[in-house]
This record gives structure tokens, sequence and C-alpha cells, in this order.
């Protein structure tokens, strides 16, 4: 187990950092009027006094979007569809000249290979605005980062390398919550000289001859991070959700999985073949009663039992800000006997007072959850991805997984990567430097948070996840938010359909430990500049704690193979 | 003229009334009843919501019992204790404490511990690190893998390239980004599990061929044919497709690309081709198959391989014209939701692509070294040789089987063992047994 000083293995007592989360997070919240305070103030005590389930506020809100802004993005939306129509007629008819590639001559008769209907969006929406994405690095992903400048004469459809290079751009779209993407230090030489050692590739499966010792030493080293019996890992995090998922459910099992969750995890249970059923995004009532109504009347027309029931939800929801309700989820899984299949893939080592994830933040127990997922790629620096539980179940996977079966092992500098930094968040490596870091990320979020909110933008998400959403609603903000902000050096990422509702596009900042306080505030002043510019602050500050949503009761969806 | 008509409707809708019989003016009556009498009863309860009461219900959700989350896995099962390799996995390894050489590695090309990768490697692990902390849309995509897709794009002399950070989620994304619910798939019975898993979550018809018989193929092609005369409409949106390996991992032959691509313009499908396995083996410049058979790379729509056997490296690519292969840059779903290839990884795969573009007579060699060991391997008794000659990847199965698969297993482990003491690594094949379509018999693969 853990062996840390001062502190029991499992329940971690959260009072130390709780005290002064609880003052900064209730004065930085800022409200318009004392009696809707007074009001929301209580429902946050509702939420908190819930059955003493949270041990912290539990601070999340959705602002509505205001009436007039939704509006204007249908109409927006509305010419760029009929503009879309025309130029498409104009293409047709050759007036304009089509740059987009086309079938070979001697194929033309087959079936054509895609539907017209289907690329209308990205023919005439995306490409106006492609230049934001696929923005080409050429150094470190940390805090500041080096971007091949590129131009486009004919309206984003190619692009062509001026050869300069944008220096120190502030990256504000890396997922490298803790700083451990960096070139130099101890988590660079470790892997230099595995990388000396062992070489590149593995060039086999895990069940074949391709488990290193370094993947044991691993494996034992990401099982005490976690507190859990046993782990095993992966080369790829988005294989692992899509090819263990499969292993653990199948016809007859039943799916009840987030509205949010991941298109990685969404695969894995439509590839299962079980049955899936969505509820509303971290809403409890509407998980509960898909819970009831499973269990009180069976698999659909059989009405046989169902063989098991497993619970799909992540730690933190990367287009949303939001923290899955832990406690909540766990009572409810426990009161109706499901199975809880976690997914930290953000949440592992940027939450929590050790870094340990979204259980460690809400001071749970790890071997409640039973199956732990996450993936290294984010706070690790490096790549691949872990599952971690019960020694059955990790027996299980080793021989039945489809990774370990058909998939080639993780690289060895990849894996002395990810047991350096972890060791480092551990504190095992002799520094404080893990420590550190955790807590300057805890506070870049909280302060960073709190100053957006004061500008006036409407921010989505838990006031403790470092992913934080910047509301945009209008297409042609999208593009000129993330031009804007990269003519001012600071390289944020923009998201829109269909990663997002069609209205609610916004923009996505990623806090990093290695942020410093003036970095912080450059970024801080440029968007408030860019926000007076594209009139970006709608924030009326009426913002509706999500218990206040309305739950209707309408029937789940359910989708079977 | 309005009101003449009005005047006309009336006294002739009076005068009609007086004139019916009265048998029809009596079930009007019960009908005008009926309707009033539906209108106003109760709305009909559908027969499940009524029936249990909440006291029932909780009982139920009382009662019931799951099923354990994993069933419980044997102590003896052959694939849980893991062979344990310390250090480099190269010529000569280290297995589980012996000096082994290596014949269970796919490291065709021997790449794996050449110092010019692992300086490249090096050299870019300075530069930028080792992961790439975001997908490649949202500032991952690095200048090497820009490098990396401009050099597999030229070394195979088609438009475009694209790459992917895993071997196995290369074909498993690039089938369901062009196939979906609908289409029809072609693919061979001896497809590996990567294509199995592609096909399943592309939820098309998939229809099965025997291996390698593409009299099989051709018979198929015609009934659907025949199928596409009876409903025309229908036809021109079903797009058809032909999914083959190059090498096939499970049998070790190579698949008859020259008759495939005269079906292909014949029945109007398109052909993609997986090849893993032949990519840095067959042909003279190890272009793949399309090479060996002298094939214009334009023929095929698509061609996927991974870099985890010839290049020594980790991850996957697909290469093919800009066409087809744009498409994939927003819809397949291993590029666009997950995280990019480590730029260390890519950067050796290209010193990789160098190498094998300096030394093209690295090929003939490894040609020559198969088929002796294939010649030499021929009068083994009990065991038959199953695979090409000029094959890397070959099969040793037993020549009379047992009759259970478990003692096969069983049989082939000893003698796996038993050569590991005597200093060759060799592997059983692993296939998840329930989850495999047609599941090869079981073999010792000797790449």
């Amino acid at each position: 187990m853990r062996t840390e000083p001062g502190g029991c293995c499992c329940r971690r007592p959260v009072r130390a950092n709780d005290c002064v989360a609880n003052g900064e997070v209730r004065n930085g919240y800022v409200r318009s009027s004392a009696a809707t305070a007074a009001a929301a103030a209580s429902q946050i005590h509702h939420v908190t006094q819930n059955g003493g389930l949270y041990k912290r506020p539990f601070n999340e809100g959705f602002e509505e979007t205001p009436m007039l802004v939704a509006v204007l993005t249908y109409v927006g939306y509305g010419v760029l569809t009929l503009f879309g129509y025309l130029r498409d007629f104009l293409r047709h008819w050759r007036i304009e000249k089509c740059h987009h590639a086309t079938e070979r001559e001697e194929q033309k008769d087959f079936v054509s290979l895609y539907q017209d209907f289907e690329n209308f969006y990205t023919r005439n929406l995306y490409m106006r605005i492609r230049d934001n994405w696929n923005r080409p690095i050429c150094s470190v992903p940390g805090a500041r980062v080096d971007i091949m400048e590129r131009q486009s004469h004919d309206y984003n459809w190619s692009f062509k390398y001026t050869g300069n290079v944008i220096k120190d751009v502030i990256n504000m779209g890396s997922y490298n919550y803790l700083g451990f993407a960096r070139n130099t230090g101890p988590c660079q030489e470790a892997a230099a000289k595995v990388l000396e050692e062992y070489g590149v590739g593995v060039c086999s499966t895990r069940q074949e001859i391709g488990n290193l010792d370094k993947h044991e030493e691993l494996e034992k080293l990401v099982a005490s991070f976690l507190g859990v019996e046993a782990a095993m890992t992966y080369g790829m995090g988005f294989a692992t959700n899509s090819m263990n998922i499969p292993a653990l459910v199948s016809k007859g099992c039943l799916i009840l999985s987030d509205e949010l969750n991941h298109a990685s995890l969404v695969l894995g249970a439509r590839l299962s073949g079980a049955t899936i059923r969505v509820f509303k995004h971290n809403n409890m009532q509407s998980l509960e009663k898909l819970l009831k109504d499973a269990i009180v009347y069976g698999q659909p027309r059989t009405r046989r039992p169902w063989k098991k029931i497993l619970i799909l939800v992540e730690g933190i929801y990367s287009m949303e800000g939001s923290i899955v309700r832990l406690p909540e989820v766990i009572a409810l899984k426990k009161k109706y006997k499901a199975y809880l299949y976690l997914d930290e893939a953000h949440s592992i080592g940027a939450l929590g007072p050790t870094g340990r994830g979204v259980v460690d933040y809400f001071g749970l127990d790890p071997e409640d959850v039973d199956i732990m997922m996450g993936t290294f790629t984010k706070s690790f620096g490096a790549s691949g991805g872990y599952i971690g539980g019960k020694k059955e179940l990790i027996d299980y996977l080793r021989t039945h997984s489809h990774s370990a079966v058909y998939a080639t092992s993780p690289s060895p500098p990849v894996v002395e990567q990810i047991v350096t930094s972890m060791k480092c968040i551990m504190g095992q490596d002799g520094t404080t430097l893990g420590k550190e870091c955790i807590q300057q990320l805890a506070e870049n979020v909280r302060y960073f948070r709190r100053r957006l909110k004061n500008m006036g933008f409407i921010i989505y998400g838990n006031e403790d996840s470092p992913v934080v959403p910047l509301m945009l609603y209008m297409p042609a903000k999208i593009g000129a938010f993330g031009r804007e902000m990269l003519k001012r050096n600071i390289g944020v990422v923009v998201v829109g359909f269909p990663a997002t509702p069609i209205i609610e596009s916004r923009a996505r900042f990623c806090l990093s430990a290695a942020h410093t306080k003036e970095m912080l505030d450059t970024a801080l002043k440029e968007i408030d500049e860019v926000g007076d510019l594209l009139h970006l602050k709608y924030s009326r500050h009426r913002s509706v704690p999500l218990l206040d949503r309305p739950f209707d009761e309408t029937t789940y969806e359910e989708t079977e193979d | 003229m309005a009101t003449v008509a009005e005047q006309w409707v009336l006294v002739e809708m009076v005068q009609a009334l007086y004139e019916a019989p009265a048998y029809h003016l009596i079930l009007e009556g019960i009908l005008i009843l009926w309707i009033i009498r539906l209108l106003f009863s109760k709305t009909y309860k559908l027969q499940e919501r009524s029936d249990l009461t909440v006291k029932e219900k909780e009982e139920l959700i009382e009662e019931w019992q799951p099923e354990p989350l994993v069933p419980p896995v044997s102590k003896d099962h052959p694939a849980l204790n893991y062979n344990i390799v310390s250090g480099p996995p190269s010529h000569n390894i280290v297995v589980n404490g012996k000096e082994c050489i290596n014949f269970a590695s796919f490291n065709f090309l021997g790449l794996l511990d050449n110092p010019r990768l692992k300086a490249a490697a090096l050299a870019s692990l300075k530069k930028c690190g080792v992961g790439t902390c975001g997908p490649r849309g949202f500032y991952g995509t690095f200048d090497v893998h820009l490098d990396l897709e401009d050099r597999l794009a030229k070394f195979m002399k088609t438009e475009e390239a694209i790459i992917y950070s895993y071997g196995f989620a290369t074909i498993a994304s690039a089938i369901p980004a062009y196939s979906k619910r609908g289409d029809i798939v072609f693919v061979d019975k001896a497809a590996c599990f990567a294509i199995q898993k592609g096909l399943q979550a592309s939820r098309s018809d998939i229809k099965l061929f025997n291996h390698n018989d593409m009299d099989d193929l051709q018979r198929l092609l015609k009934e659907q044919e025949i199928e596409d005369q009876k409903n025309p409409r229908k036809a021109r949106v079903t797009r058809r497709f032909i999914v083959v390996e190059g090498l096939y991992m499970n049998t070790g032959t190579i698949c008859p690309l020259p008759e495939l691509v005269k079906l292909k313009y014949r029945y109007k499908a398109r052909i993609f081709l997986e090849e893993s396995l032949s990519f840095g083996v067959l042909g003279e410049h190890g272009r793949g198959v399309t090479e060996h058979f002298g094939i214009d790379i334009d023929d095929i729509d698509l061609i996927s391989a991974n870099m985890e056997n010839s290049l020594a490296s980790i991850g996957g690519f697909c290469c093919g014209r800009s066409f087809v292969i744009d498409h994939q840059r927003l819809s397949g779903q291993g590029y666009c939701f997950s995280a990019s290839l480590p730029p260390l990884l890519a950067a050796a795969a290209i010193e990789a692509l160098n190498i094998m573009e300096e030394n093209p007579g690295i090929f003939a060699v490894l040609k020559e070294k198969c088929k002796r060991i294939h010649k030499a391997l021929q009068g083994i008794s009990g065991l038959k040789v199953v695979g090409e000659s000029i094959s890397p990847a070959f099969h040793l199965q037993l020549e009379e089987s047992t009759g259970c698969r478990e003692r096969d297993v069983k049989l082939l482990q000893e003698i796996v063992t038993q050569c590991m003491d005597r200093g060759i690594a060799l592997t059983l094949a692993r296939y998840l047994e329930k989850e495999e379509k047609y599941l090869p018999p079981p073999s010792l693969v000797q790449p």
C-alpha cells in the first residue's frame, strides 16, 4: 500500500486544504444580489449536507445561455448553411474552382465513397476556420511552445509553411496538468538511459515475448499509487477502453453510461454487445431511476434478470469541466449492487491533495471503485493507459484482454518516463517536487477561474477542475477567438460542433502547474482584451447550481446492436 | 353560384334524410354514439406500468444478485503467467533468466537494437520530451509527425499517409470510417483480430470467403450482383469493400492480389489491404505485396500497416490517395480522439525508413534466411510448417491433433518450454478462444 507520512492508508481526511478552499471559493463566487446569493448558497449547502457524503462543497455551475445570444447563434448558423448551399451549387456547376480531392477516373462508376451531405459541414463550415486546429509545434509542449507558422492562400484548403516559427507561445491547450512535459530533468534523463539500454520498440504482444521487467515494475508502482491490489498497463489510452470493456461485459449485461462520455468509452460499450442506456450528465436522479427500472423490469422483452450492471463515468469531463459526483454514485452502486468503471483520463494526477485523482479529491476508499481506469498522457507526460482493481480482475484481464493478446506492449522509454514521474508525484524520489506541483496546479485553477468569472465570461464546470471551458456560442467567434489569441502569442483550443452541442461552442483552457502567475496574468489580460473586442462577456452572474436543472420524466434512450 | 349551391345542398340533405332507409339511419346513429363513447372513456393504460407496487419493486431490488464482475481464472491458465524478459528484446534475449536466441519477436529487419535508431530517438527525446500531451487537433501535431507522414507517402509512392499512435487501432479505426451500416464488406476468413474488431465497429454486412479462395469470393460477388439487380436503387448507395491482408498473420500465406484487382474492377468493390507483416518484407524495396506482384499502387484504395514489425517502432499508418486518406483526419476515431504518437517513436521510424531506403539489399537477405529455415524445418516429425517459404512469420502446427484443443495447447507449451531450456525462444500463438470467429488450430509462431 502507499507509504504516506502520517496518514492512514485509505481514508484521507481533506481538512488541511479544505478550509482554505472553502474560504476562497465562497468569497470568490460573485453574486449580483444578496437575495439570490442567499438562495444559491443555501442550495449549495443542501448539496453538501446530502447525507454527509460530501466532505467539501461541490461547486459546479452551468450558466444558462442568454436568449439573445442563442437566437443570434442560430441565425449565424442559418446564414452559413445558406452560403454553404450556394457554394456547393457554384462548385457543382464549375463556376467556382473545386479544391478538394476527387475520385479516380477509373473508379468513377463505383458507388461513391462519401455521401455528399455527410461532408456538408466539413466543406462549408469547418473549412473556414480550419487554421485553428492541427497547429504543428516544434518544441516540447510545456508551458511555452513554439508553433510553426503556416499560411493559406486559398481559404484554408491547403497550407504552406513559411518556415517561420512563432516562439514562446503561452500554451493553454496541451494536457500538461502537472508540468511533466519537459525535455530536461530527472524524468528525461532516466528515459534516455532506458532508451540506450532497451531500444525503442518491443515488436511483440504482452502474452508472447513482449513482457519486459520494466512493465512488471510499472504495474506494481501503479497499483501502489492508486491504492488498489493490482494494475495492468496498455500501450494506448483509447485502446484501453475499447479493448477491455468488451472483455468485462457481454450480451445480457447492462451498461449505464453518462451522456457526455468520451468516444473510447462509447466504442468499448458498443463493441461489447451489451445493452446501453444513457443517463443525463452527472444527474443522480436519472441514474437511480435507470437502475431501479433495470432491476425491476429486467431485460427488454424476455424479462430475464440482467447478468451484470456496469456504470461508466469519467473523473473529469473534458468538454464541460465538470467532476463526477462520485460519493453519490458509489452510494447508488452499493445500494443496487452494480459495478463502477471510472475513467480518470483527465483527473489522475490533477485532482486531490496528493494527486491520486477524483477518489482522493472526495476522500473516498479506492476499493469502492471496481475498475479504475486512467491514462498516462495527461499528467505524466507519457502515453498509454492502465486499469487498476482487485487481483481477480487483473488476473482475468491478463488472460482475456484483447490488448494483451493482440496488441503490442508499451515502449520502454515511455514506461520509464511514467515510472519516474509517478515516483516524483508520490514523493518517493526524495524531493517535494511532486507536492509542490500539485499545490501549484490547485492554486492556478482557483485563481484563473476566479479572475475569469470576475471579468464576466460564462465559465462552465466545477470550481476545482483544471479544465476551463469559456463559452463562445457564435460560429464566427470560434475562428476569431482562436486567431486573435494566437496574434497575441497565446495558444488556445476552440471546440465546436460535433464535439459540443451546436450552439454551445467554447474555448477550452487547460491549466498546468508549469504556468507561473505571470504567465496567467498575461493570458488573463489578453483574454480580457479579446473578450471586449469580440463581446464575449455574456455572464449575468445568474449561475444555476446543477441540482436545479429540471429532471424530466422522459424514458431512457436504449441502444442495442 | 354559391348561394344556389348552398341551397341545393341543404334541401338535398333534408330530403335525403327523409328518404333514407331505416337501417341506414340506425347504423349511422350507432356509429355516432360509439364515437362519443370513445371520446369520453378513460385513456388506455399500458399493462406494465400499473402492475407492481412500490413494496414489490423494493423486494425485487433486494433479491437481485449480479454475477461476479469477472469469472475466476484458474491458477494454471496457460496465459496467466507471462514470460518476463529482462533487458532489451533483441536477437539474444533473456527470458525468465535463460539466455535464448529470439525466434519470437516480430523484429524482421533486426532494427530493434540498431544504434542509429536509438540515436535518432534520443535526439528527439532531448528536443521534445516523451509525451505529446494532446491529440493531433490540439497542439499534438509535431513537425516529426508531418515528416514521417511525408516520408511514408514518398516511400510507398502514394499521395498521402496518416499516422496512428497504436498498431491495433490503425485498421480498427480505418474500416469504420468508410464502411457504415448498410454497406457490404467481403473479408477473408483468416483475417486478424484487429480487422474483425474494425468490422464489428462499422456495423456493416460482413460476408466471409474461404481463405485465399478467389472462386469463393467470386461466387459471393456474383450473388451480390444478382441481389443488386433486384433492387437497383439500394444498390446505388451501398458501398462494397474487400478487406484482405498482404501476408496473413494467422496462416503465413500471401493473398493473390492480381486476381483481387481484376475482381475489383469487374464487380466495383474497393480494396483495403492490411500490410502489417508484408510491409518491409515483400517486394524488391520492401514496399509490400503490391511491389511483390508488380501492381500499380493506385489500384488499391487503402493500405494500412503497423510500424511495430519491420520498422521496430510503435504505431501504425494508412496510405493511399488524398481523396481516401484525408477523410480519416476527421472521422478516424483512433486519430481524432487519442493522443498522438510520442515524437521519439516517430523519429525512430523515420530513421528506420532511412535505413530501409539506403540498403535495399536487406530484403533479399531476409528472404534467403526465411527460405533456409523453412527448408530446414520441413523434416521434423510430428510438426508441419504452415506458411509461405518467403514469409518471415510462419506457424508450426501439430501434424495430428490429439483431438482436444487444450491438450494440443499443453503439448505445444511443453515444446516451447523445452526449447527455451535449450536456448531457443519460441512462442505459442495466442488467441482469444471465445472471441475469434474462425479459430485457427493451435500452433507455434516463428517470426
